[in-house]
């Protein structure tokens, strides 16, 4: 790194963390900056005659019932002194931690504009890591017990994790199938059957190539053939010339057309296929700008999510 | 000037994006927002339905698009409550289950009278995508068996009659990608006629209006959109306006301004670097 560059990067750090600092202590000074206070809601379920469960007053509440407290945070703007006082408000010790985690690694994430750095490296690994695990937890209890095991096993599902699920069908002997084609993917763990996992994999690209065949052909090519064959003279409700409805009608059949032209590579583009090639670049040059601008939209959007959070859950500015 | 901005250090761009989109936000600068003939479209898919229709609500996103997508998301579960509709949410992305706990929070806060199993419901994540979709359009019991708090359907009043998603009234959808929008209207609006409207990603938003109005009743392209989809709800709904919570797009969209200004700005500068460079013999 040249000598300017590391003077610029040792200013551009000076300047976010002065920034930093200056917001940080001024906040720390006039609010509860980081803090994360509660308040405290009892719930209580009684079993009726019928054995179902009806809600209860959870101050008379039993050891038959089933009785638990929930807690809802408290935005700062609302936290008042007699509910500190009154002990109807408590801090939360795991949200403020997870608070500050929160925040820690948003400035980790971001510290990456300055340039790769450790900090970065290691939230990027959390982001993979919990991810991966959350999907895999998900995916266990949301999908392979309620859809696969329940099938399965539904008498033994019920009674193990499922209370609620409806065990009166009996097993569904058809869901053996995909239980084998699990197992069959799993092959490829091992050594010596790996290619057995191929089977199984060839199944899968086969359904999700018919699917995806059937919604293109359905939704993107029929269906957007007959929204693209539309009057070229527009009237309104009552009967009148909409000039402004032909002129979009108008627009939409060159756009269309002339952008097709540009992908038929089967005539060479000279004379009037050409000049149509060469208008259709036009109107896809324009489409390709706008969809510039919605990305720069919804990244700024995402930034001044992250910075809204910072500001206001975080440090209390807002 | 010609060589100080071409070796600008490009985290100078940061910074005054930094500050671009920060001194808005702490200014808490807010502009009015003229409802588009797109939002109006999906304002009233929803607002012309009769009072508690079924309207399923898939919200196909993660926390990775949550700033661009949950104020939508948020806006159409208060629109749906005002409505007195009945939501039956769901997600095919293992991290829109979240996304759809904050849609129910709202409600039991914000809509105390509404009652779990009655006026909303929530399926769990399921894997598989446009399977999913295919699925429940025929059996939704085949793909969900139990809600999220793992209640059989048949035991639930919202959902004891409903087959599949052919009776509902409406489908919502806020897409961050694949599954998502595209889905919907492949295996659900197109082949059965449903009628649907998507909140989506700036990304997807050019893709999506070709399907506008045949496929789809209406998309609502990023936060701007949001935005737009707040005031006409406010215009209509005098409580929603009065929450602070209702206004989280709308609020979104000062900090858009000054920044879309700044990159404006950054690409003229650019474009006038390189015109000089090239004029000087450098490009």
């Amino acid at each position: 790194m040249s000598e300017s560059k590391q003077q610029s990067n040792g200013l551009i750090w000076a300047v976010v963390f002065i920034i930093g600092a200056i917001m940080l202590v001024w906040s720390m000074s006039t609010s509860r900056t980081g803090q994360v206070w509660v308040t405290a809601e009892q719930h209580a379920f009684v079993q009726n005659a019928d054995g179902d469960w009806a809600k209860t007053d959870a101050a008379s509440a039993t050891s038959n019932d089933i009785a638990w407290t929930s807690y809802s945070s408290v935005p700062d703007n609302e936290l008042t002194d007699e509910m500190i006082s009154s002990g109807d408000a408590k801090m939360s010790w795991s949200r403020t931690i997870g608070l500050w985690l929160s925040a820690i690694f948003t400035l980790f994430i971001l510290s990456f504009l300055v340039g790769d750095n450790p900090a970065y490296k290691f939230a990027e690994a959390m982001v993979v890591g919990t991810s991966a695990g959350y999907v895999m937890v998900i995916g266990l209890w949301d999908v392979f017990v309620p859809n696969l095991l329940g099938k399965l096993f539904p008498v033994m599902v019920q009674n193990w994790a499922l209370p609620g699920m409806d065990a009166s069908v009996g097993t569904q002997l058809l869901y053996i199938i995909p239980a084998i084609l699990i197992v069959m993917l799993l092959m490829q763990l091992m050594p010596a059957g790996g290619w057995i996992s191929r089977w199984p994999i060839a199944f899968f690209i086969g359904i999700t190539a018919g699917y995806r065949m059937i919604g293109y052909v359905e939704a993107d090519l029929v269906a957007q053939i007959k929204a693209a064959i539309i009057p070229l003279y527009e009237t309104g409700a009552d009967g009148t010339f909409a000039i402004w409805d032909t002129m979009n009608a108008c627009i939409l059949t060159i756009a269309t057309l002339s952008a097709m032209v540009y992908f038929f590579f089967s005539i060479e583009h000279k004379g009037f296929v050409g000049k149509t090639a060469r208008l259709g670049i036009w109107f896809l040059m324009i489409t390709f700008g706008a969809s510039f601008g919605y990305t720069v939209m919804g990244r700024i959007a995402l930034l001044a999510q992250r910075l809204e959070f910072l500001f206001g859950d975080w440090l209390h500015l807002i | 000037m010609y060589n100080t901005l071409k070796n600008l250090d490009r985290r100078w761009v940061f910074l005054s994006m930094f500050l671009a989109v920060s001194i808005p936000i702490l200014a808490k600068t807010v502009f009015p927002e003229v409802v588009s003939k797109q939002a109006k479209l999906v304002f009233d898919a929803i607002e012309d339905l009769p009072d508690g229709s079924n309207i399923l609500l898939s919200y196909d996103f993660d926390p990775a698009s949550q700033g661009e997508l949950l104020p939508m998301a948020q806006a159409f579960t208060r629109h749906c409550s005002a409505k007195g509709h009945k939501q039956y949410y769901m997600a095919l992305w293992p991290l829109g289950s979240p996304m759809v706990d904050l849609s129910v929070e709202t409600i039991e806060s914000e809509y105390p009278d509404m009652v779990y199993g009655e006026d909303f419901v929530k399926f769990d994540y399921k894997a598989g995508g446009e399977a999913v979709i295919r699925m429940i359009t025929q059996d939704l019991r085949g793909m969900f068996p139990l809600d999220s708090k793992g209640v059989s359907l048949d035991k639930i009043p919202m959902t004891k009659n409903i087959k599949n998603i052919q009776d509902m009234d409406l489908i919502v959808n806020v897409s961050a990608g694949d599954p998502g929008t595209k889905q919907w209207v492949q295996f659900a609006a197109t082949p059965f006629g449903i009628t649907t409207v998507s909140g989506c990603t700036g990304v997807q938003a050019p893709q999506m209006y070709p399907y506008i109005p045949e496929q789809l009743a209406g998309v609502l392209g990023a936060i701007k959109a949001a935005a737009e989809y707040e005031a006409a709800i406010d215009a209509v709904y005098p409580d929603i306006n009065d929450n602070p919570k209702a206004q989280e797009a709308k609020r979104r969209m000062g900090p858009q301004l000054v920044a879309h200004s700044l990159m404006i700005g950054l690409i003229i500068l650019g474009n006038w670097i390189f015109y000089v460079g090239r004029k000087r013999g450098e490009a």
